[in-house]
C-alpha cells in the first residue's frame, strides 16, 4: 500500500479566503458568525449565520465564468485552484493519474430556486440552460477536472454533513491503493435560501436564541447551545503519494493514515444516543492508520452545538477510546465557522492538517457554561500550543452516515 | 419600431458584453460566436433569452440554428422585430 502526503491547500471561509487567513482567524478565536444578510431575515427563525462575504466571484474566476457556476461551485473552484498552486504540482505530475472526489451535502439549490423563480414569473422559455449544470451536485468535481485537465478518477460524495469526510477518505484510498497519483478532495457548500434555512428550523436544529448576538450562536459543547449556526465555503487538499511528493520536492504539510466510515442505522436526523455508531466508525479509523488510541493527540470534533449531538459525540469519544480520552485535546472550530455541511470535514480537515503540523491546536470558543454531559477537554476558547503526534478529524451527517479521518505529523 | 442594422448591433455589444464576458470591442457584424466569442452551445441559447428579453421579441430553435455571426443574429432580430411592429 502507498502512503499518502497532504500537500496543498485552499480554503473559502466566512472568516477568510485562503487556508492561511482562515488557519491564523480560527487560532486567534476570531467568529465568523454574523447576520443572516444573504436570504431576508424575516421569516426565518434563526437569523445569524456565517457567509463568506469577502469572496469575490467575478475577482476569483472572472464575469462569463462566475455567471456560469453555482455559488458553491465557485468557492469549489477557487479552493481547488488554491490548493493545485500551493502544491507546485502543476507540470510535475502525470494529470490522467490525477483525479477529484468533491462533496457537497445539498448541491446547487439557489440556482434551481432561481430558475423556478423565472419559470413562474416570466414563462418557461426564459429558464437558463445553464440550471442543469448549475444544480447537480458533481458539478465541482466535473469543473475542477475540466479547469485543470485531470483526468483520473471524478466523483462526488453526497452523504450530508458527512460527505467531504468521506471524500477525503475515499481520495487517501483512491491513492493508497494504487488507482491515482495524486487527487484534489474536498467539498463545498452554499445553501443560502430561505425554504433551507426554514426547513432546518423546522426541525428545531438552528441556533434561535443568539439573533442579537451572532458571534455566541455557535457554542459546541457549552449548556447554552441550541442548535447549529449555518455556514458556506469550501477547502480542497491536494493528496499526493508520498514518494511522488518527496520526489519532487513538493511542501508536505502531514500524512493521511487513516480512514473509517459506519452508518447509526437509526434514525435520519438523530443521532444514536450512546454514540457507538460514531464509536465505530472512530475504531475503524484508528485500524486503518494501525494507530492505538494512545497515538491520537487532538480530535476536530463535529460538535455542530445542537444539544443531543454535541453529547453523542463526547460519549463516542469515550467509547472509542477509553481511558484516553481524559487526555485527549477535542475541539470545534464549527464554533467559529459555524456549519458547512458538505465542505465541514474538508475545511475542518485542514485545521486537523495544520494543527499536526504546526503544533497548535484550535480552540472551542464561546465556552462560558460546561455542560456536566458534555465532560472532555474542548481546548476552551483559546488555542493551545501542543505538538501532537496524529489527530482526528469527525464528520457525522443526517441520515446517520459517520466518516473519520486520521492525519499524522510528518516525519521526513 | 424597427431599428437599423448598426442600432441593433449596438444594443447587442452591451448584451453580448455582459452574457459572453467578452469586449464590446469583438462584437462586430462579421464576428461568429463560436470561433470569435468563444461561445459554446450553452452560451448560445443565453444569448438567444438576453435578446429575446432585450428586444421583446421570440425567437424559436430552428430560427437560431443557421445563425453563425452577430451581423445574422442582427438580422434576425430585425425581421422580428419588423414582423412585431
Amino acid at each position: 500500500m502507498q502512503r499518502v502526503v497532504v500537500t496543498g491547500l485552499g480554503a473559502v471561509t466566512p472568516v477568510g479566503v485562503g487556508a492561511k487567513a482562515y488557519w491564523e482567524a480560527i487560532t486567534a478565536g476570531q467568529s465568523g458568525v454574523g447576520p443572516l444578510t444573504l436570504v431576508d431575515p424575516e421569516p426565518v427563525p434563526s437569523k445569524v449565520a456565517a457567509e463568506c462575504l469577502e469572496f469575490d466571484p467575478t475577482a476569483s474566476l472572472g464575469p462569463k465564468e462566475a455567471r456560469r457556476l453555482d455559488r458553491s461551485t465557485q468557492f469549489a473552484l477557487v479552493a481547488a485552484q488554491e490548493a493545485w498552486e500551493e502544491s507546485g504540482i502543476e507540470g510535475g505530475v502525470d494529470k490522467d493519474e490525477t483525479g477529484v472526489v468533491f462533496a457537497t451535502g445539498i448541491g446547487g439549490i439557489s440556482s434551481l430556486l432561481a430558475s423556478d423563480a423565472v419559470m413562474r414569473e416570466k414563462g418557461p422559455n426564459r429558464v437558463s440552460p445553464f440550471t442543469v449544470p448549475q444544480l447537480m451536485p458533481n458539478a465541482a468535481a466535473g469543473q475542477i477536472a475540466m479547469k485543470l485537465g485531470l483526468r483520473g478518477p471524478n466523483f462526488c460524495t453526497t452523504t450530508a454533513c458527512a460527505a467531504s469526510n468521506h471524500a477525503l477518505g475515499l481520495a487517501f484510498q483512491a491513492i493508497r491503493h494504487g488507482e491515482a497519483t495524486a487527487m484534489i478532495a474536498g467539498g463545498s457548500e452554499s445553501a443560502f435560501v430561505q425554504v433551507a434555512l426554514i426547513a432546518f428550523g423546522q426541525m428545531t436544529a438552528l441556533a434561535t436564541k443568539f439573533n442579537d448576538r451572532p458571534t455566541e450562536a455557535s457554542r459546541p459543547f457549552d449548556a447554552l447551545r441550541n442548535g447549529f449556526v449555518m455556514g458556506e465555503g469550501a477547502g480542497a487538499l491536494i493528496l499526493e503519494e508520498r514518494e511522488h511528493a518527496l520526489a519532487r520536492g513538493a511542501p508536505v504539510h502531514a500524512e493521511v493514515v487513516g480512514f473509517g466510515q459506519s452508518a447509526d442505522a437509526f434514525h435520519v436526523t438523530a443521532p444514536s444516543e450512546d454514540g457507538s455508531g460514531a464509536a465505530l466508525a472512530m475504531r475503524r479509523a484508528l485500524r486503518s492508520a494501525g494507530l492505538a488510541p494512545e497515538d491520537v493527540g487532538y480530535i476536530n470534533a463535529h460538535g455542530t452545538s445542537t444539544p443531543a449531538g454535541d453529547v453523542s459525540e463526547t460519549k463516542a469519544i469515550r467509547l472509542a477510546f477509553g481511558d484516553h480520552a481524559d487526555r485527549l485535546a477535542v475541539s470545534s472550530t464549527k464554533s467559529m465557522i459555524g456549519h458547512l455541511f458538505g465542505a465541514a470535514g474538508a475545511v475542518e480537515g485542514i485545521a486537523t492538517v495544520l494543527a499536526v503540523r504546526d503544533g497548535v491546536l484550535p480552540p472551542t470558543i464561546n465556552q462560558t457554561d460546561p455542560d456536566p454531559a458534555c465532560d472532555l477537554d474542548y481546548i476552551p476558547n483559546q488555542a493551545r500550543k501542543d505538538q501532537v503526534d496524529a489527530a482526528m478529524s469527525n464528520g457525522f451527517g443526517f441520515g446517520g452516515h459517520n466518516a473519520v479521518v486520521v492525519f499524522r505529523r510528518h516525519q521526513a | 419600431m424597427a431599428q437599423s442594422r448598426e442600432e441593433v448591433i449596438e444594443t447587442m455589444k452591451d448584451v453580448l458584453a455582459s452574457e459572453l464576458g467578452v469586449e464590446a470591442d469583438k462584437v462586430t457584424a462579421d464576428a461568429r460566436f463560436k470561433e470569435d466569442l468563444d461561445a459554446d452551445s450553452l452560451d448560445l441559447v443565453e444569448v438567444v433569452l438576453a435578446l429575446e428579453e432585450k428586444f421583446g421579441i421570440e425567437i424559436s430553435d430552428d430560427q437560431i440554428a443557421g445563425v453563425k455571426t452577430v451581423g445574422e443574429a442582427a438580422d434576425l432580430v430585425i425581421s422580428k422585430q419588423t414582423a412585431v411592429g
